[in-house]
This record gives C-alpha cells, structure tokens and sequence, in this order.
C-alpha cells in the first residue's frame, strides 16, 4: 500500500516582505555588485582575481540593461551547511557534510551518481531534513521550505492543467498576473503564455519551469540537473540563460550536475561530492562569457580526472571514506 | 481548418454514429411491415412511436419520465457524495483507509440487485427504496476511481507544489483534484452506466411510477408496444448521459492530450 499524499506539512512562508526589501535594494544594485565581486576575489584566492574582474564588469553592464525591465537588485543568500548528516533507513548519504557559499556565488555540485549530490541540495532546500548538523542561511540557522529559495528540478514538473502563465503565477507572490508576465518574458516565452505545457518542447518546459522560479525574485535557486534530460543543443542555450539571468537578477545558485563541461561553464567554485562529504573545491578562474578554450579545458580535465581516479591527492581519505 | 471544413466533419462524424442504429431501426420497421416479425412478439419502430404519441397525449409519459430521471439524479447525487468523499479521504488519509477499506470493499462486492428483497421489506416500494439502491450502486465506481486517481496524482507534482508553498485546500485545488479529475470522470461515467441499470431494475419490481413501471403495467395488458418504448427510452436515456459524462471530459480535461 503506497503512502498517504502529506497535504499539509511545515512550511515556512514569509512571503510579506520580499517586494519592499527589493525596492529598497534597487537603488544600491551596482554598488553591491562591486563590493560583492571585491568580496568573492579575496576570498577566492589563487588565481581569483581575473574571474571577478571580468564578473564586476560583466554583470554591472548587464543589470544595467536590464534594469528598465526588471528590478532585481536583491542580495543572494549565503549558505552555511555545517556538518550534515542525512540518513535513509540504514544508509547514511551524507556523513558530516560541510559546505559554506557567498551571497551571489554560483555554485556547481559534482559527482557520480549515488554520491549524495542531490541530497545535498535537498537539504539545503529544505526538502530533506538532516539528522545531525545544521543549515544556515545569512548566519541563521534553518529548516523546512521557504519561500526566497527556489529548487528547479530535473523534470520541469509543470501543472499540466494550468496554461503556461498560470503555471507561472504559482512562483510569483500572491499570483500576480503581471510578475508572472514578466518572468515569462525574461525566458523569453510571452508569446506563449497561453498555451498548455504539452504543446511545449522540452526545452521550453524547463525555460517555463525556470520562470516560475524566478517570478518570487528568490535570493536562491537551486538547480537539480535541470538540463539532463535535454538535448546537447538546447542545453548550451540553457546554459546562457541561466547564466545570464544569474547575472542579471542576482541570486545565489547551486547547480548539481554530472557534466563536468557544465559545472564549469556555469559556476565560480565546482566542489566535489564523493561518499557523503566533500572532497574536492576547485574555484573556477574564467573569464564570462566562457569560451571553450584550454583554460576551460585545463578545469575540466582536472576535475574530471579527480572525479575518475578519487586517488590523486589525499583529500578523500583524510575525511576517511571507503569504498 | 476552415469553419465549414470543420461542420463538415464533425457532421460526417455524428453520421456515422447514428449510423447503426438508424440501420436496425430501418430494417426492423421493413421487416415487421413484410410480416416477417409478427406484432405480437415485437411491435414495429412505427407502431411504437404511435404508443408514444398516445401516451404523450395523455401526459403519462413525461410524468414517468421525470419520475425516474428524479430519483436516478438524487441517487446519483447521494451515492456519487458518498464515493467522492470517502475516495478523497482514503486517498489522502492512510489511517481512514485502514479503517474503511476493508468494510467497503465487502459491501462493493455483494451485487446490489440482491439487495431488493430486503430494501422492500426497509423502505416498502416508495421513493427511498430505489434511490437507496441506485446511491448504493453509483457509490462504488465514483470510490474506487476517486480513491485511485489521487493516490495516482504524480508525486512530484506534489512535492514541487510544498516548495512553492501551496499546502492544505490550495494544495488539494491546484494539484490534487485536477490530477485526480481524469480518473474520477471516468468513475462518473460508470456509475451514470450503472445507475440507469439500478433504476430499472429497480423500478420493474417495485414501483408505482417511472419508466419500469410503465413498461410492467403494460406487460399486464400485453401492450408490448409500450414495453418496447420503455426500452427504447432507457437506451435514449443512456446514451444522453453518456453524452453529458463526455461533454464533462472534454471540458473539464482540456488540457489533456487525450480529451482534445
């Protein structure tokens, strides 16, 4: 006999404040996109500095452009998972994980399949609740779903019976018709917003899928391998869009993925899951856009190779796993 | 498509489902004014018009026609609350099926008909006998498709309805009825199928108005071309809900590739 559908579960939902917190940031966007840049440079260290030189540059011209349209200026969450321990029955996924991110940085989770990837970002959205350790967000500790964190899954998990607006509507504060419109329009799908999602391709599900994230502003979006079930062309297309919105709205982003070419197409910092914990943080010294060149080919060989072998340095085995 | 291709069609379509019968009503009147049925075993489509004309004159017949249509709505109505409510509930809440599932699926498997004998001897052959058993034979399809399709609602779904804060009666609204929806139509249409068959039987044994009744008392009379008209009715009857049950599923379900 299958479980009972829990229709009522904690959630925490403090949807009150987020428009007035956005329209007081907005005026101090470029301004925090500077001093946050300078920020992620220090801290990221060797090699560090080109990276958030050319973001500073980037993202500043970017929001710029966009700031008729949109008003996006809010600060991303910073994440502090300490020492996360999740369980399944017998089996431990986690074992002590801990993992510290920057308002605003864009994060990729990388590993094989089994490894306890998307557990993490489970926890960290709230959906897996961990038997020991702790999440925070900006210093505070947390549990359960809030409403300024979005998750995008694998499957874009649209309401088949709401048209493409609607569906968008369930993101945005109150179903606002018009935050609905304009996240629509940010995917670039307004032209399409009256449709049923089974008319749409694949791709355009998942661009829905990512509006209806976007249309809370949240100051977090986590992406479950939103981009695996996709086609290799409609997935670098993806890619753009996300990493164009993630400059333009300003938010913290986690991806996990196991594409290693993606993780570092998109993120500052690709860590590593292996075994419950995490065993290796590599910060990604590229230039944006990306190009494919022996820069990017250099990081992806190194991580790729780290995943394979899991033998190179002693990282892993310090923490004491086995296999 | 132009809006004349499209009449068109559907025209063609309509044709052809009234094709067969129109057929075998044509071929029955051709074959019983030949002489080769003879009127004493069954009356021809004609004469059987004639019977009803007859009838309409005198207002019997829309008297008996809104008598079943009357008691077949409120069983339904009851019966189909009843299977609604306790499919929702033991859909959603593990410890009310545990509860229920057992006594219900006792009660669903003794077949309802078999019931007659005492529900006369309960009710006497007035209105709540017959609208007690069509609500007990609507009940059980609307439950079980009811049950099944939330506990067929895609997880998910659900889950992606927690993350954006949906919960309680907004959860059940946005996500859990129109997921069920497509399984719980198809319930209806079964039950709307099973509760005409109740009436009917129902109202042959014991009645003293409706169709069964109708056709009963003519038998006592050997007006077989009422007996036939009754029947006749019955199959109308049937098909009108069917097309009702339909017309729900294509409104209802719209965004289903299916229903388009």
């Amino acid at each position: 006999m299958a479980s009972p559908i829990p229709i009522s579960d904690d959630i925490e939902v403090p949807r009150s404040e987020r428009p007035g917190h956005v329209r007081q940031r907005a005026g101090e966007a470029t301004q925090a996109v500077e001093s946050e840049g300078q920020a992620g440079s220090e801290a990221a260290g060797s090699g560090g500095t080109t990276t958030s030189e050319a973001k500073k540059s980037d993202g500043t011209s970017a929001s710029e452009a966009v700031e008729s349209k949109v008003q996006a200026a809010s600060e991303g969450l910073a994440i502090e998972v300490e020492g996360g321990l999740v369980q399944f029955g017998q089996q431990t996924v986690l074992r002590g994980l801990s993992v510290s991110v920057k308002p605003n940085q864009f994060l990729a989770i990388v590993g094989r399949s089994g490894c306890g990837k998307s557990t993490l970002l489970r926890l960290i959205a709230g959906l897996e609740k961990p038997a020991e350790g702790t999440v925070a967000f900006d210093g505070t500790a947390t549990t359960g779903l809030r409403s300024d964190v979005r998750i995008m899954f694998q499957d874009a998990r649209l309401l088949p019976w709401k048209s493409v607006l609607d569906n968008v509507r369930i993101g945005a504060p109150g179903g606002d018709r018009s935050k609905a419109l304009e996240a629509l329009e940010l995917v670039g799908l307004a032209d399409r917003a009256s449709e049923w999602p089974a008319v749409l391709s694949g791709g355009q599900r998942q661009r829905v899928a990512l509006a209806r994230a976007l249309a809370g502003s949240p100051r977090l979006l986590l992406f479950d391998e939103p981009l695996g079930a996709l086609d290799a062309l409609t997935r670098i297309e993806m890619q753009e869009l996300i990493e164009r919105l993630w400059q333009e709205r300003r938010f913290t982003a986690v991806i996990v993925t196991h594409d290693v070419s993606e993780a570092v197409a998109l993120a500052d910092r690709v860590v590593l899951v292996e075994d419950g914990i995490i065993s290796l943080d590599v910060d990604i010294a590229l230039s944006r856009p990306r190009d494919k060149d022996t820069g990017f080919a250099y990081y992806e060989k190194a991580i790729l190779d780290r995943v394979m072998t899991r033998s190179m340095d002693g990282t892993a085995a310090k923490d004491g796993y086995s296999i | 498509m132009s809006r004349r291709v499209k009449w068109k069609q559907n025209g063609f379509s309509l044709g052809l489902q009234w094709l067969i019968p129109v057929f075998i009503v044509v071929v029955w009147q051709w074959f019983g004014s030949l002489g080769w049925i003879s009127n004493r075993v069954l009356p021809t489509p004609l004469s059987t018009l004639e019977a009803g004309v007859k009838l309409i004159r005198n207002g019997e017949l829309f008297g008996y026609i809104g008598d079943s249509t009357r008691r077949a709505l409120i069983g339904f109505a009851i019966g189909g609350s009843i299977g609604f409510v306790l499919g929702f509930l033991n859909g959603i809440v593990s410890l009310s099926e545990k509860l229920t599932d057992t006594s219900i699926q006792m009660i669903r498997n003794i077949p309802h008909l078999a019931l007659i004998p005492l529900v006369i001897a309960w009710f006497g052959i007035g209105e709540e006998a017959k609208i007690f058993l069509v609500a007990l034979g609507v009940a059980f399809p609307v439950y079980l498709n009811t049950h099944h399709g939330i506990r067929s609602v895609d997880p998910a779904l659900i889950e992606m309805g927690r993350t954006y804060g949906l919960k309680g009666f907004a959860l059940f609204r946005s996500i859990i009825l129109p997921g069920a929806l497509p399984a719980i139509l198809v319930g209806i249409r079964f039950a709307l199928g099973i509760m005409w068959i109740t009436l009917i039987v129902a109202e042959t044994i014991s009645s003293d108005s409706g169709i069964g009744y109708m056709a009963m008392n003519a038998r006592e009379f050997m007006q077989l071309d009422v007996v036939v008209l009754s029947i006749l009715l019955y199959a109308l009857l049937g098909k009108l809900s069917d097309w009702l049950a339909k017309l729900m599923e294509r409104s209802w379900l719209k965004w289903h590739p299916q229903y388009r």
